[in-house]
């Protein structure tokens, strides 16, 4: 006699497990954008607007990564565009005025992006303030930071600098990324190795998905959530990197209303704002979707660039009216 | 056959909270390979005893000892380590993660850093099929049943080597199926020589599934017992003690009730309480008996409209009415303390006249505030007739004492002159005094005209109130019984315990 | 009022830091029958975003948050100016601009009381459209009006005080009867402190919660027009940029929990009043304007420490048990006595 029945639920029994949902939504968003633009514009279909698009967006890219962990957990982090505009500006100004050399300057960087990400997510964790006051104070000092530094743009002339910036890395076919996409690349596959394969990722979600629980499983919750400002932190200073190699050149307001592109990319790319639940992977497709959308508002020429606020306002409407539903008939 | 030693045992254990004792020289043991039921009603001191046990309150007097040695634990993660673990009535793992991650986090096998998922999967997998579960463990935890989930705490509590494993009140969201289920795995577990400490309000259960139990009551151990050797009727009396003083009725004369106020038929809500028919008249006091979980609160709440209910009908005054939200139940005069004032009750930042008015403000709508004057006549009159201490209606009710933040709930109610009051342990965990006052309160309001619907754990108080009791057990309505001199606390006792079979 | 105390005490020491530095600060002048001086300005300046604040410390006391009101801002001047250039009314165009700015107040409000989206998340979506909406109604550009009407609003005296002031002084005196002559601040209270408890005492919470967004959603309509009129013109990029977190921090420091619950307009406004003075502390003192947003990185941080339980715990109190679990404890055990 076999026992009532003890399969693992409905879940299974469906083609495509429910987490993988939105990720393929969203997939399919960009697939479908991008033949409606092959149809609709001449020479929009070859490859190179995709890796264009790559190429404009790798910074954001960086620090989208970045913000896909903290709002894994449920958190937010308010502060990444200062940060970036932070890094370009230190960057500039270190190297325009005492000189230091590119490998001198950009560890510095990558270490106070990281040391202000350390100390926001030491006040969240330790204080138990809400994680979007404990940033926008983040926000306000490194953009204060900025001014404090200079409150015009300081030009990048070091070559190394420029180099990266003018260097063209050709595949095939008269396909070319720039390094900066190759550095993206890395923070991503990183970003997913780390989520999905070692404890610190796996306790990401768990204290994402439900934090009580994850303490009373004897989580380290605590010392992951500062991890996660410390790795958004230092992410933003490595987009702001990847930026001042974009822009050459650091001032305060770059990368201004940079965060909110940052959770826009995030939750387009399926990643649930209330945490546990997303793919750094994700995350890629939201920031090509966003990059996607500003390239259809070039090639059609009449419409005006600030279409492209409106429709992700849009499609983050939609995005979250689906999340809603979608939490909503998980909860038995 | 000779008993085997005590893997726990713990003796003469005393709690001391602020202002009260929470436990008095308790003792209890646990043998392997076998269920012992941890039983009492609320406040006798369970949760407590599971708490000092696991380490989350230090124990102020006495011992703990695990096979021999003696222990303190600082945490539940020491306890965990050294053998004892706990599963909590809410699932406390993470359904976003796969069933296998939910057995193992924290404690991954891993090859070079790298978390090694095959290897997991194949020992929870073989985990679970130690508890004869076929789940398929890389799926999201989300899509299992609770039975599952629940099983899936308990697998990954038993896989750190348990030597304990503590079910707190793994049934209460469960169906009849799936507790079988969860029975099957704790026989299972049981034969492995593991000792488990089980509490459950749902004496049936008790009774199929645990070899012996511990009674508490208000702190103190009343006794250690077979289960085989004890019967329900004693059992119910055990857990909820009774007083020999034969306690005067409220009520004097019987009265006729002939005006039906509000009658529910066949209401119902799936997983919460069967359904059930039932009929409130005018001016009477119906109470409500059964144990804690047995579904008293649920009545209370679908009579409210806190809940919607998912079968049966309601007519008040003989009309039939949809009770949606409580608004509309309000809009019908019905009215409902509940019993968690904290939760669902007082807005702990308010004052004690913001909290009195809100009700009946919110009755009028934010465009016309209550008078002044009628505010200050109103509370007056009740911090006076309830004496609310201190009397200072501006005082905030958070910093009221728990007699008095119910005082204040009840006078919410009261201004707004209902036909149905629903009371729901409106005098637990509240001075002698106070509840002296509130009883007869109830009982000037029904002489006044009002129907009450009473709920309490307490069967003298039920008695001593009520013109007819209803019982309940399991979640189900077993009995309306009229409340004349052939009903005593051993009938109603006898009633909850056999579910009115008898 | 105990909690006013110490806002108004940084008030005064901003106050007084400014005093120490341009001793005429406090003098307030009478000049073509008009008012001038310092705190005028002050009052002048921090006008519209007392009004923003206003607004939010509502929303706030639901337990939400609004952070669409910037781009109400942007949206409610875009389309006052663009009706005035096309030679509209006025009062048209202010009609129309304040009945725009409701509606979007009133989608913020569905999204959280209807859908039961989070209000953080909610609000995100008009924070992130709405600047496209703005710049949609300007076609991009900077449209610029020349209405001596219209510049009124926000340049204009009357009574011989800037316009800007008297209308914060009316939507202060408004906002206090609604919330507290009338029932709206109780019920509002109620619903961010409990909102359970608040169900089931028989409160329609969702309408409240609509009618608070729409509300701050007017408030930062009227401070749309008040800034658009001040400079004659309606920038959709630019305008009421990042006063969103100024709104929300002048909430915080003014003593309101984010949490929701008790709020207090008087707080609110001192603590807009702070911000705005700081500013302009930062100038007299000579500090260097661009580290305007340090200072107030400073005040977040320090309020925010300040206000926050574990904080005073850690630092003032040092207790090793956590407090936490213990009261529910109590309170079970207090059962038996």
């Amino acid at each position: 006699m076999t026992p009532p029945a003890m399969t693992s639920g409905r879940g299974a029994l469906r083609a495509v497990p429910a987490r993988y949902v939105p990720v393929l939504v969203t997939a399919c968003l960009f697939v479908a954008m991008f033949v409606a633009g092959g149809v609709r514009y001449e020479g929009f279909a070859g490859g190179q607007v995709i890796l264009n698009v790559f190429v404009d967006n790798a910074f954001l890219l960086v620090v989208a990564v970045g913000m896909t962990f903290v709002i894994l957990t449920g958190g937010i982090d308010l502060s990444v565009g200062a940060v970036v505009a932070l890094s370009t500006m230190i960057s500039a100004s270190l190297m325009a005025g005492p000189g230091w050399p590119p490998y001198l300057v950009i560890p510095l960087v990558l270490l106070i992006g990281s040391t202000l990400g350390l100390v926001m997510g030491y006040i969240v964790h330790a204080f138990d303030i809400q994680p979007f006051i404990v940033t926008l104070a983040g926000m306000f000092l490194a953009r204060g930071l900025c001014y404090t530094i200079g409150t015009e743009s300081i030009p990048i002339e070091d070559p190394t600098f420029t180099a990266f910036a003018q260097t063209r890395i050709d595949l095939f076919a008269d396909l070319w990324i720039s390094p900066s996409v190759i550095v993206a690349a890395l923070a991503v596959l990183a970003a997913a190795y780390v989520l999905h394969y070692t404890r610190l990722g796996r306790t990401v979600y768990a204290t994402g998905g439900s934090e009580q629980s994850a303490l009373l499983m004897g989580l380290p919750v605590g010392r992951t959530k500062i991890a996660v400002y410390t790795i958004s932190g230092f992410c933003s200073a490595l987009g702001g990197v990847l930026l001042s190699f974009y822009m050459l050149s650091g001032y305060g307001l770059h990368a201004v209303g940079m965060e909110l592109d940052a959770i826009a990319a995030v939750v387009i790319g399926g990643t649930l704002l209330t945490g546990g639940s997303g793919f750094v992977f994700g995350t890629v497709l939201g920031v090509l979707v966003l990059g996607l959308i500003q390239t259809v508002i070039t090639f059609e020429g009449t419409l005006s660039s600030w279409w492209t606020k409106i429709f992700i306002g849009l499609l983050l409407f939609v995005f979250i009216l689906l999340q809603r539903l979608f939490s909503a008939r998980r909860r038995p | 056959m000779a008993e085997p030693e005590p893997i726990l045992r713990m003796s003469g254990i005393g709690k001391q909270f602020p202002g009260v004792r929470a436990l008095d020289g308790v003792d209890l043991r646990l043998l392997p390979g076998e269920v012992h039921a941890l039983m009492g009603e609320n406040g006798a001191g369970k949760s407590t005893l599971i708490k000092v046990l696991t380490g989350v309150h230090p124990c102020d007097e006495g011992t703990v000892e695990l096979a021999g040695r003696e222990v303190a634990f600082a945490g539940p993660l020491e306890a965990q380590q050294a053998g004892i673990s706990t599963v909590y009535q809410e699932v406390n793992l993470c359904a976003n993660l796969s069933v296998a991650e939910n057995i193992f986090i924290g404690r991954e096998p891993r090859r070079r850093g790298r978390i090694d998922f095959r290897r997991m999967r194949t020992r929870a997998a073989e985990l679970l099929a130690r508890l004869e579960l076929d789940v398929d463990v890389a799926a999201p935890l989300s899509s299992c049943s609770l039975a599952i989930q629940q099983m899936v705490a308990i697998a990954r509590a038993i896989d750190v080597d348990a030597r304990v494993l503590i079910l707190d009140e793994p049934t209460s969201s469960l169906d009849a199926g799936e507790v079988e289920q969860l029975f099957r795995v704790m026989r299972r577990l049981k034969e492995e020589g593991i000792a488990i400490l089980f509490v459950s309000h749902f004496l049936d259960q008790i009774y199929e599934i645990s070899d012996r139990m511990t009674i508490l009551r208000n702190g103190r151990l009343v006794g250690e017992y077979r289960t085989s050797e004890l019967s329900q009727v004693e059992l119910v009396a055990k857990m909820i003690g009774k007083e020999l003083a034969d306690l005067e009725r409220l009520h004097g004369e019987a009265r006729v009730f002939d005006r039906p106020l509000v009658e529910a038929r066949g209401l119902g809500r799936a997983g919460a309480v069967e359904p059930f028919s039932l009929t409130i008249h005018e001016g009477e006091v119906v109470g409500l008996a059964g144990l804690l979980g047995s579904g008293r609160t649920e009545i209370a709440r679908l009579l409210f409209g806190a809940d919607h209910a998912t079968t049966g009908e309601v007519t008040v005054g003989g009309t039939a009415v949809s009770l949606r939200t409580p608004r509309t139940a309000m809009a019908h005069d019905i009215a409902f303390c509940s019993e968690n004032r904290k939760q669902d009750g007082l807005i702990p930042d308010l004052t004690v006249r913001e909290n009195i008015i809100l009700a009946l403000q919110a009755t009028r709508g934010w465009t016309r505030p209550v008078p002044r004057e009628q505010q200050d006549e109103l509370v007056g009159r009740y911090v006076k007739a309830l004496r609310i201490s201190p009397p200072n209606p501006d005082h905030l009710v958070r910093d009221l004492s728990g007699g008095n933040q119910q005082k204040v709930l009840l006078a919410r109610w009261l201004i707004l002159e209902p036909k149905l009051l629903i009371l729901d342990e409106p005098t637990r965990g509240i001075d002698v005094g106070a509840k002296t006052e509130i009883q007869r309160l109830v009982a000037e309001l029904s002489d006044g005209g009002m129907a009450v619907l009473f709920i309490s754990a307490e069967l003298e108080e039920v008695l001593r109130l009520s013109h007819r009791v209803g019982v309940l057990r399991d979640r189900r309505l077993v009995a309306d019984l009229p409340n004349d001199d052939a009903l005593t606390t051993d009938v109603l006792l006898e009633t909850i315990a056999s579910g009115g079979r008898a | 009022m105990r909690r006013l105390l110490w806002p108004l005490a940084v008030l005064a020491a901003l106050i007084l830091l400014n005093v120490a530095f341009s001793p005429g600060f406090l003098s307030i002048q009478m000049r073509e029958g008009h008012l001038y001086g310092s705190l005028i300005d002050i009052l002048r300046f921090g006008a519209p975003l007392i009004l923003v604040s206003l607004g939010m410390t509502l929303v706030i006391a639901t337990g939400g948050i609004d952070l669409s009101v910037g781009s109400v801002v942007a949206i409610s001047g875009a389309l006052a100016c663009l009706q005035i250039s096309e030679d509209a009314s006025v009062f048209t165009a202010v009609v129309l601009a304040l009945g725009l700015s409701v509606l979007l107040g009133a989608w913020n409000g569905f999204l959280v009381a209807g859908i039961g989206i989070q209000p953080i998340i909610a609000t995100l979506i008009l924070m992130v459209a709405g600047r496209g909406l703005a710049q949609l109604i300007t076609d991009g550009q900077i449209i610029t009006v020349n209405s001596p009407a219209y510049k009124l609003i926000g340049g204009g005296y009357l009574l011989t005080l800037p316009f800007g002031i008297l209308l914060v002084l009316v939507v202060l005196g408004v906002t206090a009867f609604l919330t507290r002559r009338l029932a709206l601040g109780m019920l509002i209270e109620s619903v961010g402190g409990n909102a359970e408890a608040s169900r089931l005492a028989g409160i329609r919470a969702r309408g409240i919660i609509v009618m608070v967004y729409a509300f701050a959603a007017l408030c930062a309509g009227v401070a749309g027009l008040m800034i658009s009129s001040n400079v004659s013109s309606a920038d959709g990029n630019n305008a009421g940029l990042w006063i969103e977190l100024d709104a929300i921090l002048a909430v915080v420091i003014g003593g309101t929990s984010l949490a929701g619950g008790r709020f207090s307009l008087g707080g609110t406004v001192v603590g807009a009043l702070i911000i705005q003075t700081l500013t302009t502390t930062i100038y007299s003192v000579g500090v260097p304007p661009e580290t305007t947003l340090l200072f107030k990185a400073l005040v977040v941080a320090a309020v925010c420490l300040i206000q926050s339980p574990s904080f005073r715990d850690k630092v003032f109190r040092r207790r090793g048990t956590a407090a936490g679990p213990r009261p529910a404890a109590e309170e079970k055990v207090r059962v038996t006595a």
